[in-house]
């Protein structure tokens, strides 16, 4: 049961991921992939919830794998990331790819942070 | 990243499908690999190095063939490998690592993914241009915009 519920937590977070890039990506019209940036910073500020959560004793048994493993792992993603930053950087948008690519990182280690902080943890 | 303007449900349902399976093989290699406290976290940067290599490939290949059919884009790249990958849970590892003092493991695990990660995405890219042309070794550049 746990299985079926990460798979379905799975499915949903990697489609909410394409409709908020989708919608992100229609309205903003830049060259930068700022939908897949701002999904993931989003994502991990919630898992950053999630686990201080889990730490406090809030969330107990197989919800924090649910909704961090399963939804919010597949809501974020690295992959895309990836070939994005690379795309930018085999087009010659070299400093725009490392910004991204660093940026990303800080910027989803900062509100991973922020999250368990807000749990009091 | 694969299609532009609003996504029908069609294209949200084969998203979902493949996310499904990228999310179960993702948690379980975490359950039967797990990573003990202050170690570098070595499956999660494992399967997103995998996941980056892999979503190049797939993404090259199309892109090289011109598939207008958007079914393998958002099955196996936007649904599949996109949830296979994290970056949440990399944020959170890199939380722990720094709230327990591993700074260096930190740094190195900030560092090795950024670093591993893209250039896995560039080798992905190149191993899809090669795959997308017809495997040959006689007419590799096929990749960009010949006409």
């Amino acid at each position: 049961m746990i299985w079926l519920a990460v798979a379905i937590a799975g499915g949903l977070g990697a489609a909410a991921r394409f409709v908020v890039d989708a919608w992100i990506t229609a309205r903003l019209r830049s060259p930068a992939p700022w939908g897949t940036a701002i999904v993931n910073v989003s994502g991990s500020f919630a898992a950053g919830l999630v686990a201080g959560n889990v730490s406090t004793g809030v969330l107990t048994g197989p919800t924090g794998v649910i909704l961090a493993g399963g939804f919010l792992g597949a809501y974020t993603t690295f992959s895309t990331a990836m070939v994005q930053a690379a795309q930018q950087w085999l087009d010659d948008r070299r400093t725009a790819g490392m910004v991204n690519l660093i940026g990303t990182l800080v910027g989803c280690g900062i509100a991973a942070g922020a999250g368990v902080l807000m749990t009091g943890r | 990243m694969v299609d532009p303007g609003p996504p029908s449900g069609h294209h949200i349902g084969l998203v979902f499908l493949g996310g499904t399976v990228g999310a179960v093989v993702r948690v379980a290699f975490a359950t039967w690999f797990p990573v003990s406290v202050g170690a570098y976290p070595l499956t999660t940067f494992v399967e997103n190095v995998t996941g980056a290599f892999l979503l190049a490939t797939v993404l090259t290949i199309v892109a090289v063939r011109r598939v207008v059919d958007p079914t393998v884009p958002l099955l196996v790249g936007t649904g599949a490998l996109g949830a296979f990958t994290t970056y949440s849970t990399l944020a959170v590892e890199l939380v722990s690592l720094q709230a327990d003092g591993h700074l260096l493991t930190l740094a190195l695990y900030s560092a090795g993914s950024l670093a591993t990660g893209i250039l896995a995405a560039v080798a992905g890219i190149a191993v899809g241009r090669r795959l997308g042309s017809g495997r040959g070794s006689h007419d590799q550049d096929a990749g960009d915009g010949a006409t």
